[in-house]
Protein backbone atom coordinates (compact mmCIF):
# COMPACT_ATOMS: atom_id res chain seq x y z
CA UNK A 1 0.00 0.00 0.00
CA UNK A 2 1.55 3.87 -0.61
CA UNK A 3 2.21 5.35 2.24
CA UNK A 4 2.60 2.05 4.39
CA UNK A 5 6.13 3.39 4.83
CA UNK A 6 6.09 6.90 5.59
CA UNK A 7 3.26 5.38 7.93
CA UNK A 8 5.84 2.97 9.61
CA UNK A 9 8.30 5.72 9.79
CA UNK A 10 5.83 8.00 12.09
CA UNK A 11 5.28 4.96 14.37
CA UNK A 12 9.01 5.46 15.29
CA UNK A 13 9.35 9.04 15.60
CA UNK A 14 5.52 8.54 17.97
CA UNK A 15 7.63 6.09 20.18
CA UNK A 16 10.54 8.88 20.52
CA UNK A 17 8.09 11.45 21.47
CA UNK A 18 7.51 9.46 24.36
CA UNK A 19 11.20 8.42 25.27
CA UNK A 20 12.96 10.20 28.08
CA UNK A 21 14.53 13.38 26.08
CA UNK A 22 18.21 12.73 25.44
CA UNK A 23 19.62 16.26 25.20
CA UNK A 24 19.78 19.12 27.94
CA UNK A 25 19.31 22.99 28.30
CA UNK A 26 22.84 24.20 28.70
CA UNK A 27 23.55 26.08 30.68
CA UNK A 28 20.73 25.48 33.46
CA UNK A 29 21.85 21.62 33.23
CA UNK A 30 25.34 20.35 32.28
CA UNK A 31 26.39 16.86 30.92
CA UNK A 32 29.20 16.08 33.44
CA UNK A 33 32.58 15.12 31.78
CA UNK A 34 34.54 12.49 32.36
CA UNK A 35 37.96 13.01 34.68
CA UNK A 36 40.55 12.27 31.41
CA UNK A 37 38.47 15.37 29.69
CA UNK A 38 40.97 17.05 28.18
CA UNK A 39 39.96 20.77 29.03
CA UNK A 40 41.17 24.41 29.52
CA UNK A 41 42.25 26.23 32.83
CA UNK A 42 45.95 24.57 32.69
CA UNK A 43 47.12 22.92 36.21
CA UNK A 44 50.50 24.01 36.65
CA UNK A 45 52.51 23.54 39.67
CA UNK A 46 55.64 25.64 40.04
CA UNK A 47 57.36 23.92 43.08
CA UNK A 48 57.64 20.92 40.52
CA UNK A 49 58.22 22.53 37.41
CA UNK A 50 62.08 22.62 36.38
CA UNK A 51 61.26 25.35 33.54
CA UNK A 52 63.01 22.87 31.28
CA UNK A 53 60.76 23.80 28.60
CA UNK A 54 59.76 20.27 27.29
CA UNK A 55 56.23 21.72 27.04
CA UNK A 56 57.36 24.58 25.29
CA UNK A 57 59.12 22.70 22.82
CA UNK A 58 56.54 19.93 21.88
CA UNK A 59 53.71 22.24 21.48
CA UNK A 60 52.74 21.87 17.94
CA UNK A 61 51.92 25.43 17.73
CA UNK A 62 54.31 27.28 19.64
CA UNK A 63 52.55 29.19 22.18
CA UNK A 64 54.07 28.70 25.73
CA UNK A 65 56.64 31.43 26.62
CA UNK A 66 59.54 30.32 29.84
CA UNK A 67 62.17 32.62 30.56
CA UNK A 68 64.52 31.46 33.29
CA UNK A 69 66.51 32.56 35.37
CA UNK A 70 69.38 30.19 36.30
CA UNK A 71 69.82 31.94 39.48
CA UNK A 72 66.66 30.49 40.98
CA UNK A 73 68.12 27.69 43.24
CA UNK A 74 71.13 25.74 44.03
CA UNK A 75 71.22 23.88 41.18
CA UNK A 76 74.46 21.91 42.38
CA UNK A 77 71.97 20.85 45.08
CA UNK A 78 69.13 19.73 43.10
CA UNK A 79 67.59 23.04 42.98
CA UNK A 80 66.04 23.92 40.12
CA UNK A 81 65.72 27.32 37.80
CA UNK A 82 63.84 30.33 38.57
CA UNK A 83 60.77 29.99 36.45
CA UNK A 84 59.96 34.01 35.63
CA UNK A 85 57.82 33.86 32.86
CA UNK A 86 54.96 30.69 31.65
CA UNK A 87 52.66 32.13 29.49
CA UNK A 88 50.21 30.17 27.57
CA UNK A 89 48.24 31.45 24.99
CA UNK A 90 45.02 30.03 25.10
CA UNK A 91 43.81 31.76 22.05
CA UNK A 92 45.58 29.56 20.02
CA UNK A 93 45.65 26.25 22.23
CA UNK A 94 44.05 23.55 20.64
CA UNK A 95 44.26 21.65 23.79
CA UNK A 96 45.83 18.47 22.24
CA UNK A 97 47.69 17.82 25.23
CA UNK A 98 51.09 17.20 23.86
CA UNK A 99 52.65 19.65 26.68
CA UNK A 100 51.56 17.67 28.81
CA UNK A 101 52.84 14.46 27.73
CA UNK A 102 56.09 16.34 26.93
CA UNK A 103 56.68 17.01 30.73
CA UNK A 104 58.97 15.07 32.68
CA UNK A 105 57.93 16.23 36.02
CA UNK A 106 54.50 15.91 36.14
CA UNK A 107 54.49 19.97 36.43
CA UNK A 108 52.08 21.11 34.07
CA UNK A 109 48.30 18.98 33.95
CA UNK A 110 45.36 19.62 31.80
CA UNK A 111 42.17 21.77 33.17
CA UNK A 112 38.78 19.74 33.47
CA UNK A 113 36.59 23.02 32.32
CA UNK A 114 35.63 24.32 29.46
CA UNK A 115 34.02 27.71 29.51
CA UNK A 116 37.78 30.23 29.32
CA UNK A 117 35.87 32.39 26.78
CA UNK A 118 36.63 35.88 26.96
CA UNK A 119 35.98 39.14 25.39
CA UNK A 120 39.98 40.24 24.39
CA UNK A 121 42.45 37.68 22.79
CA UNK A 122 44.84 39.10 25.47
CA UNK A 123 42.51 37.99 28.25
CA UNK A 124 42.78 34.48 27.02
CA UNK A 125 46.57 34.57 27.91
CA UNK A 126 47.52 32.44 30.88
CA UNK A 127 50.26 33.94 33.04
CA UNK A 128 52.68 33.04 35.32
CA UNK A 129 50.74 34.67 38.28
CA UNK A 130 47.22 33.06 37.12
CA UNK A 131 49.01 29.70 37.01
CA UNK A 132 50.13 29.31 40.68
CA UNK A 133 47.34 31.15 41.83
CA UNK A 134 44.51 29.15 40.37
CA UNK A 135 42.09 27.09 41.94
CA UNK A 136 43.81 23.12 40.60
CA UNK A 137 41.45 21.12 39.42
CA UNK A 138 44.05 18.37 37.19
CA UNK A 139 42.25 16.54 34.87
CA UNK A 140 43.20 12.60 35.10
CA UNK A 141 44.78 12.42 31.13
CA UNK A 142 47.81 11.11 30.91
CA UNK A 143 47.95 10.83 34.49
CA UNK A 144 47.60 7.44 35.77
CA UNK A 145 48.16 7.99 39.22
CA UNK A 146 45.62 10.64 39.37
CA UNK A 147 43.21 7.77 37.93
CA UNK A 148 43.87 4.99 40.27
CA UNK A 149 42.87 7.06 43.23
CA UNK A 150 39.51 7.66 40.53
CA UNK A 151 40.48 11.73 41.23
CA UNK A 152 37.78 13.74 39.53
CA UNK A 153 38.62 17.17 38.57
CA UNK A 154 35.27 18.20 38.45
CA UNK A 155 33.98 17.39 42.16
CA UNK A 156 36.97 16.93 44.02
CA UNK A 157 38.47 19.98 46.18
CA UNK A 158 41.49 21.39 44.31
CA UNK A 159 44.64 19.28 44.70
CA UNK A 160 48.16 20.33 46.01
CA UNK A 161 51.17 19.59 44.62
CA UNK A 162 51.77 16.75 47.32
CA UNK A 163 49.06 14.88 46.48
CA UNK A 164 48.99 14.73 42.37
CA UNK A 165 51.36 11.97 42.76
CA UNK A 166 53.94 11.38 40.29
CA UNK A 167 53.08 9.14 36.52
CA UNK A 168 55.69 5.92 36.56
CA UNK A 169 58.76 6.21 34.24
CA UNK A 170 56.91 4.13 31.85
CA UNK A 171 56.44 7.16 28.80
CA UNK A 172 59.52 8.84 30.36
CA UNK A 173 62.65 6.05 30.43
CA UNK A 174 65.82 8.34 31.30
CA UNK A 175 67.57 5.72 29.51
CA UNK A 176 66.76 2.79 28.22
CA UNK A 177 67.04 -0.49 30.61
CA UNK A 178 66.08 2.04 33.45
CA UNK A 179 62.91 0.77 33.71
CA UNK A 180 61.02 -1.58 36.23
CA UNK A 181 61.03 -5.15 34.06
CA UNK A 182 57.21 -5.81 33.58
CA UNK A 183 57.04 -2.50 32.04
CA UNK A 184 59.71 -2.62 29.83
CA UNK A 185 58.22 -3.55 26.86
CA UNK A 186 60.27 -1.44 24.42
CA UNK A 187 60.62 -3.31 20.68
CA UNK A 188 64.22 -4.23 19.79
CA UNK A 189 63.46 -1.08 16.66
CA UNK A 190 62.33 1.39 18.80
CA UNK A 191 64.85 1.23 21.21
CA UNK A 192 67.46 2.78 19.16
CA UNK A 193 65.35 5.47 19.44
CA UNK A 194 64.23 5.36 22.92
CA UNK A 195 67.44 6.85 24.15
CA UNK A 196 67.42 9.64 22.39
CA UNK A 197 66.05 11.82 24.58
CA UNK B 1 5.41 30.78 -29.76
CA UNK B 2 9.10 30.73 -30.20
CA UNK B 3 10.93 32.86 -27.67
CA UNK B 4 14.88 32.59 -27.11
CA UNK B 5 15.21 31.28 -23.47
CA UNK B 6 18.65 31.67 -21.17
CA UNK B 7 20.12 29.17 -19.38
CA UNK B 8 20.99 30.71 -15.45
CA UNK B 9 24.44 29.88 -13.89
CA UNK B 10 23.59 29.82 -9.89
CA UNK B 11 25.68 29.67 -6.83
CA UNK B 12 25.09 27.13 -4.31
CA UNK B 13 27.79 27.60 -1.37
CA UNK B 14 30.06 28.62 -0.67
CA UNK B 15 28.09 29.16 2.85
CA UNK B 16 25.11 27.14 2.20
CA UNK B 17 24.04 24.32 4.86
CA UNK B 18 23.28 21.57 2.29
CA UNK B 19 27.27 21.61 0.75
CA UNK B 20 28.49 19.87 3.76
CA UNK B 21 31.41 22.96 4.62
CA UNK B 22 32.72 25.99 2.25
CA UNK B 23 32.04 24.42 -0.64
CA UNK B 24 30.54 26.27 -4.01
CA UNK B 25 28.99 25.22 -6.68
CA UNK B 26 28.43 26.25 -10.11
CA UNK B 27 25.27 25.06 -11.88
CA UNK B 28 23.84 26.35 -15.28
CA UNK B 29 20.30 25.30 -15.26
CA UNK B 30 17.30 25.07 -17.41
CA UNK B 31 14.81 25.73 -15.14
CA UNK B 32 14.76 23.61 -12.77
CA UNK B 33 17.50 20.75 -14.99
CA UNK B 34 20.96 20.83 -14.46
CA UNK B 35 23.19 21.79 -17.45
CA UNK B 36 26.71 22.22 -16.35
CA UNK B 37 28.24 21.78 -12.87
CA UNK B 38 31.53 22.92 -11.72
CA UNK B 39 32.48 22.00 -8.54
CA UNK B 40 34.47 25.07 -6.90
CA UNK B 41 36.77 24.15 -3.99
CA UNK B 42 39.76 25.93 -1.52
CA UNK B 43 37.74 28.00 0.19
CA UNK B 44 38.90 25.87 3.32
CA UNK B 45 42.77 25.53 2.24
CA UNK B 46 45.18 25.62 5.66
CA UNK B 47 48.35 23.88 4.03
CA UNK B 48 47.99 21.08 6.18
CA UNK B 49 50.69 19.78 4.12
CA UNK B 50 53.54 22.27 4.26
CA UNK B 51 52.15 22.35 7.80
CA UNK B 52 53.26 18.83 8.48
CA UNK B 53 56.52 19.12 6.83
CA UNK B 54 57.82 21.91 9.86
CA UNK B 55 56.67 19.73 12.45
CA UNK B 56 58.13 17.05 14.31
CA UNK B 57 56.18 13.39 13.42
CA UNK B 58 54.24 13.31 16.78
CA UNK B 59 53.30 16.97 16.23
CA UNK B 60 51.80 16.23 12.76
CA UNK B 61 49.20 14.13 14.55
CA UNK B 62 47.40 16.64 15.49
CA UNK B 63 47.05 18.30 11.97
CA UNK B 64 45.21 14.90 11.12
CA UNK B 65 42.63 15.30 12.89
CA UNK B 66 41.42 18.74 11.34
CA UNK B 67 41.34 16.97 8.05
CA UNK B 68 38.26 14.85 8.21
CA UNK B 69 36.87 16.32 11.40
CA UNK B 70 33.95 14.01 12.00
CA UNK B 71 36.63 10.77 11.44
CA UNK B 72 39.69 12.48 13.58
CA UNK B 73 40.55 8.64 14.60
CA UNK B 74 41.12 6.86 11.23
CA UNK B 75 43.14 10.23 10.26
CA UNK B 76 45.47 9.38 13.06
CA UNK B 77 45.43 6.11 12.27
CA UNK B 78 46.52 6.46 8.65
CA UNK B 79 49.40 8.72 10.02
CA UNK B 80 50.88 6.82 12.43
CA UNK B 81 50.66 3.82 10.65
CA UNK B 82 52.93 5.48 8.00
CA UNK B 83 55.02 6.38 10.36
CA UNK B 84 55.43 2.87 12.00
CA UNK B 85 56.38 1.27 8.51
CA UNK B 86 59.06 4.61 8.13
CA UNK B 87 60.52 3.60 11.20
CA UNK B 88 60.00 0.03 11.15
CA UNK B 89 58.52 -0.49 14.58
CA UNK B 90 55.09 -2.76 15.15
CA UNK B 91 52.99 -1.34 18.07
CA UNK B 92 51.82 -3.98 20.87
CA UNK B 93 48.92 -6.27 20.38
CA UNK B 94 46.67 -4.32 22.66
CA UNK B 95 47.13 -0.96 20.89
CA UNK B 96 46.64 -2.26 17.46
CA UNK B 97 43.42 -3.81 18.95
CA UNK B 98 42.61 -0.78 21.01
CA UNK B 99 43.33 1.09 17.42
CA UNK B 100 40.52 -1.17 15.85
CA UNK B 101 38.16 -0.91 17.75
CA UNK B 102 38.47 2.91 18.23
CA UNK B 103 39.08 3.37 13.93
CA UNK B 104 35.44 1.14 14.03
CA UNK B 105 33.71 3.53 16.11
CA UNK B 106 34.88 6.16 14.34
CA UNK B 107 33.33 4.58 11.39
CA UNK B 108 30.00 4.02 13.07
CA UNK B 109 30.00 7.70 13.88
CA UNK B 110 30.92 9.01 10.37
CA UNK B 111 28.28 6.85 8.78
CA UNK B 112 25.82 7.57 11.08
CA UNK B 113 26.61 11.45 10.07
CA UNK B 114 26.95 10.46 6.65
CA UNK B 115 23.39 8.72 6.27
CA UNK B 116 21.72 11.60 8.75
CA UNK B 117 22.86 14.43 6.62
CA UNK B 118 21.74 12.49 3.52
CA UNK B 119 18.41 11.90 4.91
CA UNK B 120 18.21 15.75 6.09
CA UNK B 121 18.61 16.34 2.60
CA UNK B 122 15.82 14.40 1.29
CA UNK B 123 14.16 16.57 3.42
CA UNK B 124 12.65 13.57 5.44
CA UNK B 125 10.99 14.40 8.10
CA UNK B 126 12.50 17.86 8.78
CA UNK B 127 15.74 16.47 10.41
CA UNK B 128 14.19 14.06 12.64
CA UNK B 129 16.66 11.34 10.87
CA UNK B 130 19.58 13.76 11.50
CA UNK B 131 18.58 13.63 15.32
CA UNK B 132 18.41 10.14 15.77
CA UNK B 133 22.01 9.74 14.17
CA UNK B 134 23.63 12.52 16.23
CA UNK B 135 21.89 10.65 19.42
CA UNK B 136 24.07 7.76 18.95
CA UNK B 137 26.89 9.59 17.67
CA UNK B 138 26.83 11.27 21.36
CA UNK B 139 27.82 7.85 22.78
CA UNK B 140 30.49 7.15 20.72
CA UNK B 141 31.67 10.70 21.21
CA UNK B 142 31.60 10.26 25.15
CA UNK B 143 33.51 6.73 24.99
CA UNK B 144 36.26 9.11 22.65
CA UNK B 145 35.90 11.28 25.95
CA UNK B 146 37.08 8.05 27.89
CA UNK B 147 39.67 7.18 25.90
CA UNK B 148 41.53 10.45 25.26
CA UNK B 149 39.65 13.32 26.89
CA UNK B 150 38.71 15.05 23.76
CA UNK B 151 35.56 14.24 21.24
CA UNK B 152 36.53 15.32 17.95
CA UNK B 153 39.85 16.68 17.31
CA UNK B 154 41.28 12.85 19.48
CA UNK B 155 44.81 12.98 18.98
CA UNK B 156 44.65 9.47 20.43
CA UNK B 157 47.30 7.44 18.08
CA UNK B 158 50.38 7.73 18.60
CA UNK B 159 53.21 6.47 16.90
CA UNK B 160 53.87 2.59 18.47
CA UNK B 161 50.42 2.38 19.67
CA UNK B 162 47.72 4.51 21.20
CA UNK B 163 48.15 6.96 24.14
CA UNK B 164 47.18 5.16 26.85
CA UNK B 165 45.19 2.28 28.19
CA UNK B 166 41.44 2.71 28.46
CA UNK B 167 40.04 3.79 31.63
CA UNK B 168 37.77 1.57 33.78
CA UNK B 169 34.66 2.98 32.39
CA UNK B 170 35.14 2.73 29.01
CA UNK B 171 34.00 -1.63 28.72
CA UNK B 172 30.97 -0.91 30.07
CA UNK B 173 30.38 1.68 28.07
CA UNK B 174 31.28 0.06 25.02
CA UNK B 175 29.36 -2.97 26.17
CA UNK B 176 26.10 -1.09 26.45
CA UNK B 177 26.37 0.64 22.79
CA UNK B 178 27.24 -2.74 21.34
CA UNK B 179 24.09 -3.82 22.96
CA UNK B 180 22.05 -1.12 21.78
CA UNK B 181 23.18 -0.10 18.30
CA UNK B 182 21.87 -2.76 16.58
CA UNK B 183 18.69 -2.14 17.92
CA UNK B 184 18.82 2.23 16.70
CA UNK B 185 20.21 0.87 13.27
CA UNK B 186 16.87 -1.16 13.22
CA UNK B 187 15.04 1.86 13.90
CA UNK B 188 16.74 4.69 11.52
CA UNK B 189 16.19 1.53 9.03
CA UNK B 190 12.26 1.36 9.80
CA UNK B 191 12.26 5.38 9.68
CA UNK B 192 13.64 5.32 5.84
CA UNK B 193 13.80 1.89 4.45
CA UNK B 194 10.41 1.47 3.25
CA UNK B 195 9.58 5.64 2.87
CA UNK B 196 8.01 6.16 -0.47
CA UNK B 197 10.04 9.53 -0.46
CA UNK B 198 13.44 8.32 0.05
CA UNK B 199 12.78 5.76 -2.36
CA UNK B 200 11.30 7.52 -5.16
CA UNK B 201 13.87 10.46 -4.83
CA UNK B 202 16.94 8.17 -4.31
CA UNK B 203 16.29 5.04 -6.27
CA UNK B 204 18.04 5.39 -9.60
CA UNK B 205 19.30 8.79 -9.28
CA UNK B 206 22.49 9.76 -10.37
CA UNK B 207 23.74 6.62 -10.66
CA UNK B 208 27.88 5.63 -11.15
CA UNK B 209 28.83 2.33 -12.78
CA UNK B 210 31.24 0.59 -11.38
CA UNK B 211 33.60 1.36 -14.50
CA UNK B 212 33.32 5.20 -14.08
CA UNK B 213 33.88 4.75 -10.11
CA UNK B 214 36.92 3.34 -10.83
CA UNK B 215 38.04 5.05 -13.55
CA UNK B 216 37.54 8.22 -11.10
CA UNK B 217 39.29 6.80 -8.45
CA UNK B 218 36.38 6.24 -6.41
CA UNK B 219 36.87 4.56 -3.06
CA UNK B 220 35.20 3.00 0.23
CA UNK B 221 31.65 2.89 0.10
CA UNK B 222 30.62 4.53 -2.71
CA UNK B 223 32.81 2.17 -4.82
CA UNK B 224 31.47 -0.31 -2.82
CA UNK B 225 27.69 1.19 -3.87
CA UNK B 226 28.76 0.36 -7.39
CA UNK B 227 29.09 -2.76 -6.78
CA UNK B 228 33.28 -3.50 -6.70
CA UNK B 229 34.17 -5.43 -3.24
CA UNK B 230 37.31 -3.68 -3.14
CA UNK B 231 38.40 -2.66 0.76
CA UNK B 232 41.89 -1.91 2.25
CA UNK B 233 40.70 -3.81 5.58
CA UNK B 234 40.70 -7.30 3.30
CA UNK B 235 43.07 -6.43 0.79
CA UNK B 236 46.21 -5.10 2.73
CA UNK B 237 45.17 -5.94 6.56
CA UNK B 238 46.44 -3.36 8.65
CA UNK B 239 46.48 -3.74 12.74
CA UNK B 240 44.31 -6.43 13.67
CA UNK B 241 42.12 -6.66 10.59
CA UNK B 242 43.71 -10.03 9.42
CA UNK B 243 42.20 -11.66 12.74
CA UNK B 244 38.93 -10.64 12.51
CA UNK B 245 36.03 -11.59 10.68
CA UNK B 246 33.61 -9.32 8.41
CA UNK B 247 32.10 -9.12 5.34
CA UNK B 248 32.39 -5.90 2.66
CA UNK B 249 28.86 -5.38 2.13
CA UNK B 250 28.39 -4.18 -2.05
CA UNK B 251 25.41 -2.78 -3.66
CA UNK B 252 24.27 -2.68 -7.64
CA UNK B 253 23.42 0.27 -8.80
CA UNK B 254 25.52 2.86 -7.43
CA UNK B 255 23.06 5.27 -7.22
CA UNK B 256 22.11 7.43 -4.30
CA UNK B 257 19.96 5.04 -2.62
CA UNK B 258 22.58 2.76 -2.80
CA UNK B 259 25.48 4.80 -1.27
CA UNK B 260 23.13 5.29 1.57
CA UNK B 261 22.57 1.88 2.01
CA UNK B 262 25.68 0.51 2.27
CA UNK B 263 26.95 2.59 4.74
CA UNK B 264 24.16 1.07 6.95
CA UNK B 265 25.36 -2.34 5.99
CA UNK B 266 28.57 -1.34 6.82
CA UNK B 267 27.41 0.16 10.27
CA UNK B 268 26.47 -3.50 11.13
CA UNK B 269 30.12 -4.82 10.07
CA UNK B 270 31.66 -2.61 12.40
CA UNK B 271 29.56 -3.84 14.95
CA UNK B 272 30.45 -7.25 14.52
CA UNK B 273 34.54 -6.52 13.96
CA UNK B 274 34.02 -4.23 17.24
CA UNK B 275 32.55 -7.65 19.11
CA UNK B 276 35.67 -9.85 17.99
CA UNK B 277 37.91 -7.84 19.13
CA UNK B 278 36.71 -7.41 22.70
CA UNK B 279 36.54 -10.83 22.69
CA UNK B 280 40.25 -11.41 21.59
CA UNK B 281 41.93 -8.33 23.45
CA UNK B 282 44.17 -8.90 26.28
CA UNK B 283 46.03 -7.28 28.62
CA UNK B 284 49.01 -5.89 27.88
CA UNK B 285 51.03 -2.70 27.07
CA UNK B 286 49.79 -0.27 24.62
CA UNK B 287 52.63 1.59 23.13
CA UNK B 288 56.09 0.94 22.36
CA UNK B 289 58.20 3.42 24.50
CA UNK B 290 58.85 5.94 21.62
CA UNK B 291 60.92 9.03 21.96
CA UNK B 292 58.44 11.98 20.68
CA UNK B 293 61.23 13.45 18.95
CA UNK B 294 62.96 10.62 16.93
CA UNK B 295 64.83 10.79 13.48
CA UNK B 296 63.09 8.14 11.10
CA UNK B 297 66.10 6.85 8.72
CA UNK B 298 66.12 8.08 5.32
CA UNK B 299 62.81 6.79 2.89
CA UNK B 300 59.79 6.60 2.24
CA UNK B 301 56.52 4.88 3.53
CA UNK B 302 52.66 5.00 2.42
CA UNK B 303 50.25 2.76 4.11
CA UNK B 304 46.98 2.98 2.93
CA UNK B 305 43.63 2.75 5.05
CA UNK B 306 40.27 2.49 4.73
CA UNK B 307 38.74 5.31 6.52
CA UNK B 308 34.99 5.60 6.34
CA UNK B 309 34.83 7.42 3.33
CA UNK B 310 37.35 5.99 1.45
CA UNK B 311 41.35 5.55 0.97
CA UNK B 312 43.46 7.60 3.55
CA UNK B 313 47.07 7.17 3.39
CA UNK B 314 49.57 9.93 4.08
CA UNK B 315 52.29 9.84 1.83
CA UNK B 316 55.53 10.59 3.82
CA UNK B 317 59.49 11.05 2.51
CA UNK B 318 61.78 11.18 5.46
CA UNK B 319 65.45 12.70 5.22
CA UNK B 320 66.69 11.21 8.10
CA UNK B 321 65.57 14.87 10.31
CA UNK B 322 63.33 15.18 12.90
CA UNK B 323 60.19 16.24 10.55
CA UNK B 324 58.90 14.59 7.10
CA UNK B 325 60.83 16.31 4.12
CA UNK B 326 57.17 15.86 2.14
CA UNK B 327 54.30 14.79 3.51
CA UNK B 328 51.08 14.26 0.72
CA UNK B 329 47.52 13.41 2.23
CA UNK B 330 45.47 11.01 -0.30
CA UNK B 331 42.07 11.67 0.80
CA UNK B 332 38.87 10.17 -0.13
CA UNK B 333 36.93 13.08 0.09
CA UNK B 334 39.04 14.70 -3.20
CA UNK B 335 38.44 12.10 -4.81
CA UNK B 336 34.83 11.69 -4.57
CA UNK B 337 34.15 15.25 -6.43
CA UNK B 338 35.60 13.63 -9.10
CA UNK B 339 32.58 12.83 -11.08
CA UNK B 340 30.51 15.80 -10.12
CA UNK B 341 29.74 16.87 -13.33
CA UNK B 342 29.17 13.83 -14.72
CA UNK B 343 27.12 12.52 -11.70
CA UNK B 344 24.97 16.32 -11.64
CA UNK B 345 24.08 16.75 -15.20
CA UNK B 346 20.76 16.23 -16.07
CA UNK B 347 19.30 16.16 -12.96
CA UNK B 348 17.08 18.78 -11.18
CA UNK B 349 18.70 21.21 -8.54
CA UNK B 350 16.51 19.08 -5.43
CA UNK B 351 18.33 15.84 -6.40
CA UNK B 352 22.18 17.50 -6.30
CA UNK B 353 21.76 18.57 -3.28
CA UNK B 354 21.14 14.99 -2.44
CA UNK B 355 23.87 13.23 -4.33
CA UNK B 356 26.03 15.14 -2.02
CA UNK B 357 24.75 14.16 1.05
CA UNK B 358 25.20 10.78 -0.30
CA UNK B 359 29.01 11.33 -1.53
CA UNK B 360 29.45 12.21 2.43
CA UNK B 361 32.62 14.11 1.68
CA UNK B 362 34.37 16.61 3.67
CA UNK B 363 35.49 20.12 3.66
CA UNK B 364 38.74 19.65 5.63
CA UNK B 365 39.53 16.94 3.66
CA UNK B 366 39.18 18.17 0.17
CA UNK B 367 40.85 21.14 0.62
CA UNK B 368 43.60 20.09 3.64
S1 LIG C 1 47.53 21.65 24.63
FE1 LIG C 1 48.62 21.45 22.69
S2 LIG C 1 48.35 23.44 21.68
FE2 LIG C 1 47.82 23.74 23.84
S3 LIG C 1 49.70 24.47 24.80
FE3 LIG C 1 49.65 22.23 25.03
S4 LIG C 1 50.77 21.41 23.27
FE4 LIG C 1 50.27 23.56 22.83
S1 LIG D 1 57.86 20.49 30.73
FE1 LIG D 1 57.05 20.54 32.84
S2 LIG D 1 58.85 20.88 34.10
FE2 LIG D 1 59.47 21.42 32.01
S3 LIG D 1 59.06 23.63 31.86
FE3 LIG D 1 57.20 22.61 31.14
S4 LIG D 1 55.89 22.45 32.97
FE4 LIG D 1 58.00 22.90 33.70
Amino acid sequence: MYGEGILRGLGVTLRNLVRRPFTVQYPEARIPQHPRFRGQEFTWYEQRCTGCASCAKYCPLGIIRIVTDPDGGNEQDGGSYKVDVFDIDQARCMYCGLCVEACPYDALHMGSGFEAARYRRADLVIDIDTLKEREKHPSTWFRPQLEREKADPHHDAPQEWESVGREPFLWHPKRPGQMPEEMDHRSSAAGDYGGER
Amino acid sequence: MTMRTEPVVVNVGPHHPSTHGVFRMKLTFDGENILDAEPVIGYLHRGTEKLAEERQYTQVITLTDRLDYVASMTNNQAFVLSCERLVGIEPPDRGKYLRVIAAELQRIASHLIGVGFFLQELGVFGGTALMYAFRERERILDMFEMLCGARITLTYMRIGGVLQDTPDEFWPALRSFLDDMPGYADELQALVFDSEIVRSRAIGVAPVSAEDAIAASFTGPILRASGVEWDWRKAAPYDVYDRVEFDVPTCEGGDNYDRFWVRMLEVRQSLRIIEQCCEQIEPGPVRTTMAMLFRPPPGEAYVPIEAPKGELGFYLVSDGTIAPYRCHVRSPSFMSLTLFREMLVGWKLADAIVTLGSLDFNMGEVDR
